[in-house]
């Protein structure tokens, strides 16, 4: 019994590789700035929520990227709730997407990611600065965001190719 | 007309509302949640305030954990890079060395001299807490730029003493928990500090720029900093004491706008001092 328990661990690993991603993402919050390039960023754990929540959405829990987002806000500082807030949109974002499409198509769901990350953002922005009182860079929002964009495209290529691999389908 | 709008709903109904496979909550449900949160944090609702303590506490901690790669990585792209130029730095400072070895023995004279003004005047600040702390975690976000520090109230860190790398600033305490601190960089956009530009003696607000230099705010409209001038706390307010270097000045050619380079390269602290000032009595 406890043979199979712990093979049953072992093969259900690659499965819950996306939401350990998602924590060590959040957790590290790599940010290259030792590279001397100020102006590149990205936002990782929005192009991991959406890709998994539009393809698989039963390897990310609600309730775990909820708690992604309470630690994402505690270590880039920002007040709690706010990034478990804007993964939760992603999510709807991605949920609705799938809802809506009959023949998935990856520059359609890039396109999409766009309009998401876009209003995702916006909202993210307002609340702090309205509602916070916080001072904030317009620019570097708006060059991780290109950034975001233009990465899901690379990112959604090994998403998919690991997912082949590990769902087979 | 009608059908599509149907479709639109269902499909919003659908995504929101319902559970999903293997899905313990429903999205709409802890969007809502996150919502309440964020509104009661706003408040400082109390148990809010015990959530964000406790998390802090354990995400501080693994974050570093988690961080050691990447850290790891960041030390041997340094060490790689210090080596590709250490022969062409080993003679600049061997220069400079000569040079400041010279300005030291004038430079001490005026420290001594300045000492026995300023108790004349009772206005000679010391040390007051002295605490080193290790860096944590140093995720600069491209909005916030922050660091967290090893020593919390437990070490006697409280709010708004100020950060030193060697002898020069690098920010100011902003958040204590019991173990951890974060500090508020000089480059984050929300920073503000009461700066004196040297020689000319000039008063102004330095402030961050959620890059890594920093600007004059609130100098007079027409004054135009010396290219070679030095930036120190001014002692105003009497948050930090008077003369920590904070950096100099460069004049951009082109807009003639003058930014200010720190001494400090925020995105290497490993170790900094966290230390509060007192004026020194008889």
């Amino acid at each position: 019994m406890i043979e199979f328990s712990k093979n049953s661990i072992i093969s259900n690993f690659p499965r819950h590789v996306p939401i350990l991603l998602l924590y060590i993402a959040v957790l590290n919050e790599f940010d290259f700035n030792y590279l001397g390039t100020s102006s590149f960023s990205f936002n990782f754990p929005f192009i991991l929520i959406f890709y998994w929540s539009l393809k698989k959405s039963e390897s990310l829990g609600y309730g775990l990227i909820f708690i992604a987002g309470l630690f994402n806000d505690v270590v880039v500082g920002l007040p709690i709730g706010i990034s478990s807030l804007n993964y939760l949109l992603i999510c709807g974002f991605a949920s609705y997407l799938r809802n809506i499409t009959l023949s998935p198509s990856l520059i359609k769901d890039w396109i999409f990611f766009l309009i998401s990350i876009l209003v995702v953002n916006s909202l993210n922005y307002s609340l702090l600065v309205l509602f916070f009182s916080y001072e904030l860079d317009l620019s570097a929002l708006v060059t991780n965001i290109v950034f975001t964009f233009l990465l899901y495209f690379l990112f959604a290529h090994g998403f998919q190719f690991y997912q082949k691999i590990v769902f087979g389908n | 007309m009608e059908t599509s709008r149907d479709d639109f709903v269902i499909a919003i109904r659908s995504a929101f509302l319902k559970k999903g496979n293997q899905q313990r909550f429903s999205l709409i449900a802890l969007i809502i949640f996150s919502t309440i949160i964020i509104s009661l944090g706003r408040v400082n609702f109390k148990p809010i305030d015990y959530l964000k303590i406790t998390l802090k506490e354990v995400v501080y901690r693994s974050s570093f954990i988690i961080s050691i790669p990447e850290n790891y990585t960041k030390t041997i792209y340094q060490a790689v890079k210090n080596h590709l130029v250490l022969y062409s730095e080993f003679s600049n400072m061997q220069n400079e060395i000569k040079k400041i070895k010279g300005e030291k023995k004038v430079s001490d004279y005026i420290v001594i001299e300045n000492k026995r003004l300023k108790k004349i005047f009772e206005d000679y600040i010391v040390n007051a807490k002295e605490t080193v702390a290790k860096v944590l975690i140093d995720k600069q976000s491209p909005f916030l730029k922050t660091i967290v520090l090893n020593k919390g109230s437990k070490d006697n860190v409280s709010l708004g003493m100020a950060v030193l790398d060697g002898e020069y600033l690098v920010g100011k305490v902003v958040e204590v928990n019991y173990l951890t601190s974060r500090i508020l960089l000089l480059s984050d956009l929300n920073s503000k500090i009461p700066a004196t530009i040297e020689p000319d003696g000039y008063q102004a607000i330095l402030s961050g720029t959620g890059k890594d230099f920093g600007i004059i705010q609130y100098s007079k409209e027409n004054y135009i900093p010396n290219k070679n001038g030095i930036v120190y706390t001014s002692g105003s307010g009497e948050i930090f004491k008077a003369g920590i270097p904070i950096g100099k000045i460069e004049i951009n050619k082109l807009n003639k706008e003058a930014k200010i380079n720190f001494f400090s390269d925020f995105s290497q602290l490993k170790f900094v001092t966290v230390l509060s000032f007192k004026k020194e009595k008889e």
